[in-house]
């Protein structure tokens, strides 16, 4: 608590403050404007599928899903080490809180490069962003996706670089939790994408 | 009175992360974008005061309404409300500042830089033209080539940024930072309100943001969203726009609700009547506003299942708004009014709220609203409850709380001067524009041809709108003239019950040296008066958050990046992203307060 925060203890009223502290509950907010973003892009691609009056690809005709599975399986993956993490500051592990987040960010890292190299291929086969309302959508929902994961990693790399400085403890290690609150919403929007967009 | 609110040169003001300085700069922002767009509307009046007027061209025109309907909405209205949020809300709470100061300060730079982002598109090429609400595919690149549209898309985007940051900055600060005792059903409906707008702004702009990032890859990377020979939808733009814009209408006319709630038990010597029932058809205005988007698109075809719906949603929104007008009514009623210059303000906006309220509920029916959609009945309505309505309620709110803000109480005389003449030419400009609808006069055209019944009523528009120009130079003068040299205010010149009325005028930087304790709604009218002394000189001075350059700095980035995006330059993106990647870094490593 900062000290411009209002101190409630010497008060003979009840205190007014919620048990969530404020960046945590900041954080909530913001992923409920994220549900929003990401409500209005699955939204307008089911709008825009099943209105659509040519037949849309069948899985697997213009993605390659196995490559994308496997991918998805290590996003997974980075949400156990996320989790490995925020039980090591728990338990005051510092060595292990190091060890967790430099295997989340780092496997959130070899996410987005499998990404890239998906990507790639796609653009060879001369799948593009302009090819219809697939490669409109393809790429606009899963690049928004990749961006967040993107981002999460740079947040992951600046845990990681106040954890090895020391700066979480087992009282006080509100960073690591935002963190992962973030990074466990990423992974959920991909589970959601991988299916409407590669399964089904 | 403190000696150091608001010293310190410019370098002070560009890194502060004082709330009520934020909110000072908002203020002052949004006033001058205010007249920017005001600016725009006299020139759209006069454009149409005569048939076949020659004074403006097409082209003008249409970007001359653009950017009035732009910057009065996104420019003006709402960060003058945010202006409120920002000085008031810590002092309501009984707080010393928001819960992220920091965070603060950037919402209110990248509002800025977002701004004249926009407005700078008058001087390259001209600005957008595709109307405020963008309809596809008007913008797509084949109907509006160029890089005008594109101006909006990264504009709105920017401006995006700064209120889902400022939202959720105030959703934080008002759940957490209340005084012991301060419980929900206590806060001042002013808070309440600030509460509801902040929720709306984090769960409809997500929607606008969606519709914008696909027509800046249609208009870029050629994705065929908004293109129907591709397979795209052009009605989803509307629905997403509307999502958005329906729940922007509440996002500003709540605030002004909240400002009212205050200022008629304050003028009236009475509490407020039925708080609950107020507070509540707040929340009810709020929820339901989500459902009612498609009222915006009676016209194009949905079939009347859906346009049914729609309707009873829209005309069940007037029962929590009409709780609220008899409530402020019988709040009045039986109170010993003092007839200063806000509570002027303030019965003229439930007089003209009331007005643009009754042409909503006539067209949230459908059949009627076929008439009248794209009329000027329409641009008639809009301006009642946005002019007449938020800017009434706005401009009650600013009589009220400036001399809070600078210590120095504004003119009587100059204020009801200002009142009458904007309450008088305000319908001498919008209420024609009803007549001028119901006979058919289509909106957004530059021009009418002689003898189809419009002349009249079109000149004297535009003869209402000057003298409504005119009556805003009055406010101009009055507040110049009280910094220069009005009466003191004192700490509560009005008497008031709220908690920024116990403070000295301007509060210290600090607001509250001891935080006050609250026993009951209306604090300052408990016996007693406020618990604890929050000038408390024995109490320490308590430590503030410090200055912070990187807030400026990182709301550039994005500001850089849009440009970059604007030249269709990669290296001027990258430019903006680097800038961002390292104040981010910055920011994060330096402590709050040093």
């Amino acid at each position: 608590m900062t000290s411009h925060s209002v101190d409630a203890g010497a008060s003979r009223y009840e205190p007014t403050t919620f048990k969530v502290k404020d960046k945590k509950l900041g954080m909530w907010i913001f992923l409920a404007s994220e549900v929003m973003f990401f409500t209005g892009l699955i939204g307008s691609y089911i709008i825009l599928r099943w209105g659509a009056a040519t037949p849309w690809p069948v899985p697997g005709e213009v993605l390659n899903v196995p490559i994308t599975a496997g991918n998805t399986f290590l996003l997974i993956c980075s949400s156990v080490t996320m989790v490995k993490a925020f039980a090591a500051i728990e338990d005051g592990n510092q060595k292990m809180l190091k060890v967790w987040l430099l295997a989340t960010a780092i496997i959130g890292a070899c996410f987005v490069g499998v990404q890239a190299y998906e990507y790639t291929e796609l653009v060879h086969h001369g799948f593009l962003p302009s090819s219809g309302l697939y490669g409109s959508t393809f790429f606009t929902m899963t690049g928004f996706h990749g961006f967040h994961v993107t981002v999460g990693v740079l947040c992951l790399l600046w845990v990681a670089i106040k954890a090895f400085r020391g700066g979480y403890t087992q009282a006080d290690h509100q960073g690591v939790e935002i963190i992962g609150l973030y990074w466990h919403f990423v992974d959920l929007v991909w589970i959601i994408l991988f299916t409407i967009v590669y399964l089904i | 009175m403190s000696h150091d609110t608001y010293g310190g040169g410019v370098r002070s003001w560009m890194t502060t992360v004082d709330h009520k300085r934020i909110g000072i700069m908002y203020f002052v922002s949004a006033i001058v974008f205010f007249f920017v767009g005001g600016l725009e509307a006299l020139l759209i009046r006069l454009q149409l005061g005569s048939p076949e007027n020659t004074l403006i061209s097409a082209d003008l025109y249409n970007q001359l309404f653009t950017m009035h309907g732009t910057t009065m909405v996104f420019l003006a209205v709402m960060p003058l409300s945010s202006a409120f949020f920002n000085f008031l809300i810590p002092l309501q709470i009984g707080a010393r500042d928001v819960a992220f100061p920091r965070l603060n300060a950037f919402s209110f730079w990248i509002f800025l830089f977002g701004g004249l982002f926009l407005n700078s598109s008058f001087l390259f090429g001209g600005a957008p033209d595709a109307g405020w609400f963008g309809y596809a595919n008007l913008t797509s690149t084949q109907y509006s080539p160029g890089i005008r549209v594109d101006y909006w898309v990264l504009g709105l985007q920017l401006l995006g940024i700064s209120s889902i940051a400022s939202a959720l900055n105030f959703i934080v600060t008002i759940i957490n930072l209340r005084a012991p005792g301060m419980r929900f059903m206590r806060m001042p409906p002013f808070t309440w309100m600030t509460l509801l707008t902040s929720f709306l702004l984090i769960l409809a702009f997500p929607a606008i943001t969606v519709g914008l990032v696909m027509l800046m890859f249609d208009r870029t990377f050629g994705t065929n969203f908004f293109n129907p020979a591709a397979g795209g939808d052009v009605l989803l733009w509307q629905h997403l726009f509307w999502i958005f814009g329906h729940p922007e209408v509440y996002i500003l006319i709540l605030p002004a609700f909240g400002v009212i709630s205050e200022v008629i038990p304050t003028f009236s010597r009475k509490t407020l009547f039925g708080y609950p029932f107020i507070i509540y058809s707040g929340v009810l205005i709020a929820f339901l506003g989500f459902g009612v988007w498609a009222h915006h698109m009676f016209a194009v075809g949905l079939g009347p299942i859906a346009n049914s719906v729609f309707s009873a949603g829209t005309m069940l929104i007037a029962i929590p708004t009409g709780v609220k007008i008899f409530n402020w009514i019988a709040t009045m009623w039986g109170g010993r009014l003092r007839m200063d210059t806000p509570l002027y303000f303030a019965i003229g906006f439930i007089a003209m709220f009331i007005i643009g309220g009754l042409s909503g509920i006539m067209h949230a029916s459908p059949p009627t609203d076929l008439q009248q959609t794209d009329t000027y009945f329409i641009v008639a309505h809009f301006h009642y409850v946005l002019f007449g309505g938020t800017v009434f309620a706005l401009f009650a709110g600013m009589y009220y709380w400036i001399p809070k803000v600078t210590g120095r109480l504004l003119h009587e005389g100059l204020g009801k001067l200002h009142f009458w003449l904007m309450f008088v030419s305000f319908n001498l400009t919008f209420f024609p524009m009803h007549f001028l609808g119901m006979n058919g006069m289509p909106r957004r055209t530059f021009t009418y041809l002689p003898g189809l019944g419009f002349d009249l009523m079109n000149l004297v528009s535009t003869a209402g709108s000057l003298l409504l120009g005119a009556s805003m130079l009055v406010f101009v003068w009055n507040l110049v003239r009280s910094f220069r040299r009005g009466s003191p205010a004192g700490r509560n010149p009005w008497n008031a019950a709220t908690l920024e009325w116990s403070l000295p005028s301007p509060p210290p930087h600090y607001n509250f040296r001891t935080i006050p304790e609250v026993g009951g709604r209306d604090p300052l009218w408990r016996p007693g008066g406020a618990e604890v002394d929050p000038e408390d000189p024995t109490a320490p001075e308590p430590v503030m958050p410090s200055p912070s350059g990187w807030p400026m700095l990182l709301a550039l980035g994005p500001v850089i990046a849009a440009t970059g995006a604007l030249l269709s330059s990669l290296l001027v993106v990258f430019v903006g992203v680097a800038v961002v990647v390292v104040s981010v870094y910055g920011w994060a490593f330096q402590p709050l307060e040093r």
